[in-house]
């Protein structure tokens, strides 16, 4: 009964409403784009970040040779630690629980001559697992390392995009002949074009990868420059890191317990911590975005306000004709929620239009452009919309409707 | 919802004030408006009440509609103590018990004299169909048969205040209370008004009217005359002077 009679007065006073109703609508929906584009703008950049952070390769450890900090067998602190490429079967045989290890050894300043072009680059000798763990995908007509080529120690060359583009132009460099240091090599592939966040040594877009068994009998030298471990899942990347020490302590004559004798970027934790920090970009956006809604909401209860005083008078009619308090303030709440939802249904329907329209904006070339992504609706930003929604609707009717209620009717209906 | 299809109520004491004071305070100044009434008013009877500008009879009327509360003293209506009752208890008082005629008619101006007169009535949770039914006989009854669906704006103030007392009636109270119902109007609308009260006191309906109109007040069965928040003259209308 109270609910109906709720709604008929609802009903009757609604009607009334009109051009302000509109209004407080158009306010409501403004809101909700500012809320939901912000929100989708975050998941967008969210999104894009995290394809650009696993891009470099995901649940890796990069590990850098350094000196022992702890004497060990009587040898005291201070020793340069060797890592080798026989190393690298080494630590797969006795550990598992890696998805992949792999070794890299680095020339810096290599010439690099196509014709009568030659360019300074970076030549990096690899393991074959490069290729996936560190996303090297290989454009069409192309391929890169394969394990033949590092067991026959093929002179075989897979080009970043940019250094490939930078040497040959316009020309596909696939199947054509690189001089590295004037020693003849097959480009048997170029990486697909990739946004790389994390980066150690330089950008991949921009340096030439070789079987490194093949860069040992070129340039006499097999030791790891840096070497990446993989693991399934990036919570066993703590144990991993662990047990690398113990594995490889007793073999290269350090400390198991000494953590500093490699620098270690674990990739794991650097991404938690940006996640963290993306979900307080999220959250900031998304107060933003409230607060704007709550600007619709306190415009919508202003104008309730408003209506509650120029019906005083009709509203000690109504107690005088025995309505109760909440049947007075029932329908103003009734009104604030209906007009934040049609509000708010409104401003989310114009928000999905101007995110799909979004999406059809070229975004490539633009690098800004491509590093943040495009705005990006997800079910929990319409969630959270419609709670915020929901709470600023609640609110927007609950104030004036309680000053309603609270109307003495024997002073309203005073006739002097 | 008994009170309603009843039309004949069993005889007795409808109001009964005893010591009411009422004080307003507005803060600088508090006005004691009422200052002591003893008031006994039975089933079936028609009080006029009367007195000059600013005596006291508003408030007395209101405190009777249980619209507001008494600072001091007793006020039953119908054997229920007001004293201590909740808002939405006074609320269904007003609803079940009273029936308000005001000065200035206080009608809703956007709705139809019917869906006013309907209002009591879906306010005391009466069904639809029964709602609708007791609208158009209530509206029958002050002769507005044929204006039902006219907004408040379309009508003339006799006419108006004729809606007012079908609405006062709708949920057949105990009792009607009138303050000045012919205050706003015209001569000729004003004896109309006052011909429709007659008749329903001739019913036997329980009326309180309050009015400037001695010719009215005459016709009353009871006088009560107040003067500075006091009775000073509580008389069968015969005996008046
Ligand atoms: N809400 C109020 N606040 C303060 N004073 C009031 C209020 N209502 C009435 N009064 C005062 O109480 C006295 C009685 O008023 P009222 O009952 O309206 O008299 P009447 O209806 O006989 O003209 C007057 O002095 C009036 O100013
Ligand atoms: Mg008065």
């Amino acid at each position: 009964m109270n609910a109906r009679v709720i709604f008929r007065l609802f009903l009757q006073s609604a009607r009334l409403a009109g051009k302000r109703a509109v209004l407080t609508i158009a306010a409501i929906a403004w809101g909700t784009v500012a809320i939901v584009l912000l929100l989708a703008f975050g998941e967008g950049l969210r999104l894009q970040l995290d394809k650009n952070r696993r891009s470099m390769g995901e649940n890796i450890a990069v590990i850098w040779p350094g000196e022992t900090t702890k004497p060990w067998k009587g040898i005291p602190p201070g020793r340069s630690i060797r890592v080798t490429a026989d190393d690298v079967p080494y630590i797969a045989e006795r550990m598992p629980e890696l998805s992949a290890v792999i070794g890299e050894v680095t020339s810096w300043r290599t010439n690099l001559t196509y014709g009568k072009k030659t360019v300074n680059g970076r030549v990096i000798g690899t393991n074959v697992v490069y290729g996936e763990v560190r996303k090297h995908y290989p454009k069409e007509g192309g391929r890169f390392l394969v394990p033949t080529d590092e067991t026959e120690r093929r002179r075989v060359v897979f080009l970043g995009d940019e250094l490939a583009a930078d040497v040959f132009g316009k020309e596909d460099p696939v199947g054509k002949t690189l001089l590295v240091n004037n020693n003849a090599f097959t480009v048997v592939g170029v990486m697909q074009k990739k946004i790389q966040m994390g980066m150690y040594g330089g950008p991949d877009a921009g340096h030439a990868v070789i079987p490194i068994t093949t860069f040992k009998a070129l340039f006499g030298r097999d030791r790891l420059n840096v070497f990446v471990i993989q693991v399934a899942k990036p919570e066993e990347m703590p144990a991993a890191l662990k047990h690398l020490g113990e594995v490889l302590g007793p073999k290269l004559g350090f400390d198991p317990t000494d953590e500093r004798v490699f620098g270690t970027w674990d990739t794991v934790k650097s991404s938690k911590t940006m996640g963290n920090m993306l979900i307080g970009i999220q959250i900031f956006l998304g107060i933003i975005g409230a607060l704007t809604l709550l600007i619709g909401g306190v415009g919508v209860a202003n104008i309730m306000y408003a209506v509650v005083k120029e019906r005083t008078r009709e509203i000690g009619v109504k107690m005088a004709l025995g309505a109760r308090a909440s049947w007075i303030s029932g329908p103003f709440v009734l009104e604030g929620l209906v007009y934040t939802l049609v509000g708010g249904m409104a401003g989310l329907a114009l928000s999905i239009l101007i995110v799909t329209a979004l999406g059809f904006v070229p975004t490539a070339g633009n690098k800004a452009l491509e590093f943040m992504g495009k705005p990006t609706l997800s079910l929990p930003i319409g969630i959270a919309t419609a709670g915020i929604l929901g709470a600023v609707g609640l609110l927007a009717g609950y104030f004036p409707a309680r000053r309603a209620a609270a109307i003495d009717p024997a002073t309203t209906l005073r006739y002097e | 919802m008994a009170s309603l299809i009843s039309a004949a109520a069993p005889p007795g004491t409808i109001i009964e004030m005893t010591g009411i004071r009422k004080v307003y305070d507005t803060g600088k100044v508090k006005v004691e408006a009422l200052k002591g009434i003893d008031l006994s008013v039975s089933r079936g009877e028609f009080v006029a009440v009367v007195g000059p500008s600013g005596s006291g009879k508003s408030t007395l009327m209101n405190l009777l509609g249980c619209l507001d509360t008494p600072t001091e003293g007793v006020y039953r209506i119908g054997g229920e103590t007001v004293a201590g009752l909740t808002r939405d208890r006074l609320a269904d008082v007003r609803n079940r018990r009273v029936g308000f005629v005001f000065q200035a008619f206080n009608l809703l101006p956007q709705i139809s004299a019917f869906e006013n007169v309907e209002m009591p009535l879906v306010f005391g949770g009466v069904p639809v169909k029964r709602r609708r039914e007791r609208a158009a006989e209530v509206l029958e009854r002050v002769g507005l048969g044929d204006r039902m669906d006219h907004k408040p704006t379309e009508l003339s103030g006799g006419q108006m205040q004729r809606v007012a007392i079908a609405r006062a009636l709708a949920m057949d109270p105990d009792i009607v209370l009138a303050d000045e119902p012919t205050g706003n109007l015209d001569t000729t609308s004003g004896s109309d008004i006052m011909g429709i009260f007659l008749d329903l006191a001739a019913q036997g309906r329980t009326l309180v009217v309050i009015t400037h109109d001695l010719a009215l007040a005459r016709r009353a069965g009871r006088i009560v005359e107040i003067r500075d928040g006091k009775i000073v003259r509580d008389v069968p209308a015969a005996e008046a002077a």
